[in-house]
């Protein structure tokens, strides 16, 4: 408990200390904070499966510099995002868009969730009243 | 002469694994003693011809025997003997001989452990060999390492120097020691569906067990070796190569937790069965993916479909021949398990529901694109945000319910006094999550339920162990499973959510901050290496007007290899890592630089190793007394 206390203040101190801001930042963190999540949200087209946020290609470097333009000239985040699709397509968008194309995709995991929890309950309730004696 | 030793060993280890699958599947009828004789000579004889074929390509890799054109292809003199023995896996043809290599270590043992009846053991015998002679047929027909190049180049082609690293020589055999381990639980599930043997999961459990840490360490150290050698600051990418491993390692979690079930009161035995199957076949999709080429493009693997194409052959008789033993068999062996709603079994069910989900999300996300590109063209990024809405919350839930497992008794449990005996763990969960919540900054709910979580875990372990009226080592190995998980969660949490970073063009002399500190760059220097050039930076660190320490980032070029890689300078303390990679060279002399202070990283990689050392508990208490201990887990004493 101690070590984890001990932990929980040095993550405290180390994020207070990190207030300077690097350049090319924007100057209102708020539209900086927008500007970071976008960048986790778009992926990097000439790397392996890196968003903009973590690549060290230029044409990542060219996307960070496109979407502060684009947050200081007042635009919003969907906008930004359309803009980018309709220029490098679908495949920009580390989170997949949810269309006909992908039901299957963003349903499945929580389908086979529903599904196993049924079962498990089923199994459970069968087994509640199964004759004892079993174990 | 070594290619040709080689060669003829491959082939006769196929015509050993041909004996060792007829000889293992007639050894599981009653009566057949000169057949499992003949088994488990053969499994010996298998793992004896692999090892010298593995061991004749590792010489001619040593010698630089570039009459061997897989030689040729990725070694080079001027590589450091190290890497000339750890390349040998660093390449395809190299790597699937590993892969056997592995699969003829657990036969070899499960030969030699003789565990869970003769005629179990016999026809798990039969179906390694079935594994081990598809996969020697794969090497030899579209995979062959001994071909031959005539003439012999002069000097060889060198290894891609990303691979020239020591995490990553030692990646590749943790790894295969994990999902090839998962053989022989597959092998036991089909042997015991073959045979009728209900008490099959006893004999695997060491196997299972084996697996499982191999693959926790073989991940962990694939995550390690991305994080610094990558220079990207990130530790997990939800690549389709990380999630092909990830999967292996959940079905093989859910299936230790439901084979206890089983062992133990006979609950979930054919539940127990499908994991043990369902674990191997993602091992073998797992190593399709990786091994075909269809990631990069699936286009690639059309253009050159053998070595796919066989393999998802391979794997759709496997499976499907398991599935079908399964649906026919299975249901002779279930026997109804009768067990209250509050209990240890309904617990380790919804482990079980939560990590078949979670897994079920890491499959479509890593499968969906490629499916979604062959049949309709269109290009489709399935990326962290994806796993955040589906994996994540998945994994965390079941978390939360990880500490009443073991407070809870087998068949009729005592919820009350887990709840009594939990409370005190609750409150430090809140204190814990409460305090992040109210000091932390930037202030972050995720934060605040990690922490809350990990504290939950860490406090309900300690509970349990210090609970305990005779201390098991099966106590001990999930006390340190369960902790490590929260480890790992508190650094992964750390890591993301507080990271800062900053990116920067220095001249000689110029200062930049990140996180509190001060990073000067003293110079950037040359330097020659064994078989590379490198740019070594000195940045001087400094941190309330004192210099704590120089760092050295390089950036090195390998011109055999005509290749650039970074190599990261990392300081580690338990509270933070600094981290500094060293960019491109601008004009004036000036380099980009680019630094992050990650806070409580190291404990990502801290925990994966608690969690292993949980799993060498568990096997250590079981090879000693393979016997007694199943039947002395204990219950909750009070």
């Amino acid at each position: 408990m101690r070590r984890l206390l001990a932990a929980l203040i040095l993550v405290v101190g180390s994020a207070v200390a990190s207030a300077a801001p690097a350049p090319g930042t924007l100057p209102d963190p708020a539209q900086e904070a927008r500007a970071r999540a976008l960048q986790k949200e778009l992926r990097c087209l000439v790397c392996q499966g890196e968003s903009i946020d973590e690549s060290n290609a230029p044409l990542a470097a060219d996307l960070r510099a496109l979407i502060r333009a684009r947050i200081r000239a007042g635009e919003s985040d969907d906008a930004i995002k359309q803009f980018l699709v309709a220029r490098y397509g679908d495949f920009i968008l580390l989170r997949p868009p949810f269309d006909v194309q992908t039901y299957a995709l963003w349903l499945t995991p929580f389908a086979v969730l529903i599904l196993a929890a049924g079962v498990a309950i089923w199994v459970i309730v069968r087994a509640a009243r199964a004759p004892k004696g079993a174990a | 002469m070594t290619g040709e030793i080689g060669q003829l060993a491959l082939c006769l280890a196929l015509a050993l694994s041909l004996i060792l699958s007829g000889a293992g599947l007639s050894g599981a009828r009653a009566g057949a003693a000169l057949a499992r004789d003949v088994a488990v000579a053969s499994a010996m004889g298998l793992l004896v011809f692999v090892a010298l074929a593995f061991g004749a390509l590792t010489y001619a890799s040593i010698v630089s025997d570039f009459s061997i054109l897989n030689v040729a292809q990725n070694s080079n003199t001027l590589k450091p003997m190290i890497y000339k023995i750890t390349g040998v896996w660093g390449n395809h043809e190299g790597s699937m001989l590993l892969w056997v290599l592995v699969l003829s270590l657990y036969t070899a043992a499960i030969a030699v452990s003789r565990q869970g009846g003769e005629r179990l053991v016999s026809a798990a015998l039969g179906v390694q060999g079935l594994l081990a002679g598809a996969f020697l047929l794969f090497i030899l027909f579209t995979s062959n390492p001994f071909l031959r190049l005539d003439p012999a180049p002069f000097e060889g082609a060198g290894l891609n120097p990303l691979l020239q690293d020591i995490g990553l020589a030692l990646h590749p055999p943790m790894l295969y020691t994990g999902y090839v381990g998962l053989s022989a639980s597959f092998a036991f599930a089909a042997a015991a569906l073959i045979t009728g043997t209900r008490d099959w999961a006893r004999a695997a459990r060491p196997f299972m067990l084996a697996a499982w840490i191999a693959l926790t360490l073989g991940i962990a150290l694939g995550s390690w070796w991305a994080y610094y050698e990558l220079g990207w600051g990130g530790f997990w990418f939800w690549d389709p190569v990380e999630n092909a491993s990830l999967m292996p390692w959940l079905i093989a979690t859910a299936l230790l937790h439901s084979a206890l079930a089983t062992e133990r009161t006979g609950a979930f035995r054919s539940w127990t069965l499908l994991l043990a199957i369902a674990g191997f076949s993602l091992s073998l999709i797992g190593t399709f993916l990786v091994r075909s080429g269809v990631l990069t493009s699936v286009h690639a693997f059309a253009n050159d479909p053998a070595r796919g194409l066989y393999m998802l052959i391979l794997i759709v008789v496997a499976v499907g021949a398991a599935l079908a033993l399964f649906a026919w068999r299975a249901p002779s062996l279930e026997e109804g398990a009768s067990f209250s709603p509050i209990s240890r079994e309904t617990t380790l069910l919804f482990n079980n529901v939560f990590l078949t989900a979670a897994t079920s999300a890491v499959f479509i996300g890593t499968l969906y694109p490629l499916a979604l590109d062959w049949l309709t063209g269109v290009k489709l990024s399935v990326g962290p945000p994806f796993f955040a809405v589906t994996f994540s919350p998945f994994f965390l839930a079941m978390l939360v319910l990880v500490p009443f497992g073991p407070r809870l008794g087998w068949t009729k449990g005592d919820g009350r006094a887990a709840l009594r005996a939990l409370a005190p763990g609750a409150g430090i969960a809140l204190v814990a999550a409460l305090a992040v919540l109210a000091l932390a900054v930037p202030r972050s709910l995720a934060g605040a339920g990690a922490f809350g979580v990990a504290a939950w875990l860490i406090a309900a372990s300690i509970i349990d162990v210090r609970r305990r009226r005779i201390l098991s080592p099966s106590t001990v190995a999930s006390a340190l499973a369960h902790a490590g998980l929260a480890v790992t969660l508190i650094g992964i949490a750390g890591t993301t959510l507080w990271r800062s970073e900053a990116l920067e063009v220095l001249a000689p002399g110029e200062t930049m901050n990140v996180g509190g500190y001060t990073l000067r760059l003293d110079g950037v220097e040359g330097r020659q290496g064994p078989n590379y050039q490198a740019a070594r930076a000195d940045i001087a660190v400094l941190y309330g007007g004192r210099t704590l320490t120089v760092m050295h980032p390089e950036r090195r070029l390998y011109p055999v290899e005509q290749q650039d890689t970074v190599e990261t300078a990392i300081r580690t303390t338990i509270a933070n890592d600094l981290y500094l990679a060293l960019g491109d060279e601008r004009e004036n002399g000036r380099w980009t630089v680019r630094a992050y202070v990650n806070p409580l990283a190291p404990l990502i990689w801290l925990g994966a190793l608690v969690m292993a050392l949980g799993g060498f508990a568990a096997l250590w208490s079981r090879l000693r007394s393979p016997r007694t201990v199943a039947s002395v887990v204990p219950v909750p004493a009070e």
